[in-house]
């Protein structure tokens, strides 16, 4: 079943590739091809392999009950929020709330993520920039 | 004669202080990703990579590092495989069947440090292959035009498929993805914008690198997170080594499986498509057929130990082949190695022979003095890289994923960057979970704008005839080769990848 998703969801992708593949404006300056062929083509594989996807679907795969997809959605969006309030906060703020997050969902205890995450955002803040010297995200404290 | 005295040069340029270290530290950081199960070759590279430019290296130390870390990965995998049974990355796979019952028997350490020698062979035998090949290859190329460079893209893609997948279809789509995605941003002939939907960010196109690190490194996280895999698996084990030097005989009996599975391995890795896991595969099922009279591989036959790691570290070497003097990869890592050259503004193929010769003898000195350090890592030290595998990922994999994001946004420093790299992170993360294979959306992402300006300049040379592009013997020779590397793995692939894949889960989609 997951593969006929899949698939259909590939072909919709292709179309809609497609579509906007014709609506590039083409310049009056353009080469014997022109700039939708070769995306014309694309979608043209794109729909075609869809389409098999979906006639002849693999077994399906192990997806995970409801709470680990919670999991993985949740993560994404605290990474989501990390790489929003990482002008906002500054690095090493916002990189040791994220650490600590994604520690204490692997399973750490309160006090070893809290430690993992201190640790990860002062770790990276000295070798990269204090040692190596690359810029990170500036917050209003200045690191 | 030519070629040692470009060689003598190389070796000027790799024994520079910084490159030494360079070197040392990529094999270093290398042997520890591949000791670690879920840091395979290739997401050890994407994630070094952003952290190499934003060290202001140059093209040839850049290189240095990478590839490095590369062979270090390549000697690393077989660590876990031995003492844990689990293998460390992809092409360690084959290293489990007669590793670690080895290490059962209480001969840990010799495993370890057959593997190692082994290792060693491969990959030195394969950096010769690499001096004497290449050059060849070059010449071969120099006669492509734009209608071959366009069959050989082609043909890269639809081998790619017969091995990194067990459903050709998946792959199909992966290359049409990773293509289609390529040509997002303006077009580079005609100067209008594609596929941008008013979003300026995307004018420039999406960086590779950003899709790179969040496929491969991201997904992986995400993995982990899905199966709460936050302990370590040698917890609750006791990593015993023993004695560390094999015997003399057991070298002795091994020689002749190194020699012939470093040669096989070679050859695997040169052709398009197969990395280093069809290296190992290869070498292993190979020499079971050849030298196994009384039936000992599988329990524990040092034959069977330094077949598959002979045969993985010199594909590892011939995949470099293609890389280079094509400027086509045929694996996960070398597409990333791809990667980093691009982004450099280093465009590989015939040119680069010419015009950066610097860049390849200087890489392929650093190989060579590569394996020595690495083989020194591997043997004398390899209990230091043994208490790496007690490292929880708990600890691990935050680490992972905040290493990822200093490094692309040391890059770009946008936030929008991170954003694309979370939503490619997502993607990977899915596509893992229903079997489709990465390394196409990589290759397609890397080679979509040379492969369709190779189209265009084609066809508009010829005046708009498409006929153009089987015009010539050399083009219609690609797309044969193309053709039945796609439609042979239909036919005959079903078994071989059924039994090479039947040992793994989700690692199969960053096959390398």
């Amino acid at each position: 079943m997951s593969d006929r998703i899949f698939g259909v969801v590939g072909l919709l992708l292709a179309v809609g590739f497609a579509i906007s593949a014709l609506a590039i404006e083409e310049s009056f300056l353009s080469d014997a091809v022109g700039p939708k062929a070769f995306p014309l083509i694309i979608a043209a594989i794109l729909g075609l392999s869809s389409a098999i996807i979906a006639l002849r679907p693999d077994a399906e795969p192990e997806w995970p009950a409801l709470g680990r997809l919670v999991e993985v959605g949740a993560a994404v969006v605290v990474l989501i929020l990390y790489a929003e309030l990482l002008p906002v906060a500054g690095f090493v703020i916002a990189t040791a709330f994220a650490a600590t997050y994604l520690a204490w969902r692997l399973g750490s205890g309160p006090i070893e993520c809290i430690l993992v995450g201190i640790g990860t955002s002062l770790g990276i803040y000295v070798i990269f920039h204090l040692v190596l010297g690359l810029s990170l995200a500036k917050g209003p404290l200045g690191f | 004669m030519e070629t040692l005295a470009s060689l003598g040069d190389g070796f000027a340029i790799a024994l520079t202080w910084q490159n030494l270290m360079l070197a040392l530290l990529g094999c270093f950081l290398g042997t520890v990703m591949g000791a670690l199960p879920g840091l395979g070759p290739s997401n050890g590279v994407a994630i070094l990579i952003p952290l190499a430019f934003t060290l202001g290296l140059g093209a040839t130390p850049s290189l240095i590092l990478l590839t490095s870390v590369y062979y270090g990965a390549m000697y690393g995998g077989r660590i876990s495989s031995i003492l844990l049974n689990i293998p460390g990355d992809e092409p360690a796979m084959m290293t489990c069947l007669d590793g670690h019952p080895m290490a059962r028997k209480g001969l840990a350490g010799e495993a370890l440090s057959l593997s190692g020698i082994a290792s060693f062979v491969g990959a030195f035998l394969a950096t010769w292959g690499l001096i004497v090949l290449a050059p060849q290859l070059v010449k071969i190329a120099l006669l492509f035009g734009p209608a071959e460079y366009f069959a050989l893209f082609a043909l890269a893609f639809m081998t790619l498929g017969g091995v990194s997948s067990t459903n050709q279809a998946k792959s199909a789509f992966a290359a049409a993805l990773g293509l289609g995605l390529a040509t997002i941003g303006v077009d580079t002939q005609t100067g209008v914008p594609r596929f941008t939907f008013g979003e300026v960010h995307l004018y420039d196109g999406l960086d590779f690198l950003v899709a790179i690190v969040g496929l491969f490194a991201l997904s992986e996280v995400f993995i982990f997170l899905e199966h709460r895999h936050g302990g370590s698996d040698a917890e609750g084990r006791k990593l015993n080594i023993g004695k560390l030097y094999p015997p003399m005989s057991m070298i002795k009996s091994c020689t002749p499986t190194m020699l012939r599975t470093s040669f096989l391995g070679f050859i695997a890795g040169v052709l398009p498509g197969a990395g280093a896991s069809l290296g190992s595969f290869i070498s292993y099922t190979m020499e079971k057929r050849l030298v196994d009279k009384e039936n000992t591989f599988g329990t524990g036959d040092p034959r069977g130990v330094a077949a598959p790691e002979a045969g993985n570290n010199a594909a590892a070497g011939g995949a470099l082949v293609p890389m280079l003097a094509l400027g086509v990869p045929g694996s996960g890592t070398t597409a990333v190695l791809l990667a980093v050259l691009l982004a450099l503004n280093i465009t590989p193929g015939p040119l680069l022979f010419t015009q950066n010769p610097d860049v390849v003898w200087g890489l392929v000195a650093a190989l060579f003095i590569a394996n020595f350090m690495l083989l020194a890592m591997n043997i004398p030290m390899v209990g230091l890289f043994t208490r790496v595998l007690m490292i929880p990922s708990r600890i691990l994999m935050p680490i992972v994923a905040m290493v990822s994001f200093v490094g692309i946004y040391g890059i770009s420093g946008s936030t929008f960057d991170l954003l694309v790299m979370i939503g490619f992170g997502v993607m990977g993360w899915v596509l893992r979970k229903l079997d489709v294979p990465l390394v196409p959306i990589i290759l397609g992402t890397l080679l979509g704008n040379a492969m369709e300006n190779n189209l265009r300049r084609a066809v508009t040379i010829d005046n708009g005839n498409w006929w153009t592009l089987i015009d010539s013997p050399l083009s219609i020779g690609l797309w044969t080769i193309a053709v039945i590397g796609f439609v042979l793995p239909l036919i005959v692939g079903a078994r071989v990848k059924a039994r090479m894949h039947q040992r793994r889960d989700e690692e199969g989609a960053i096959s390398d």
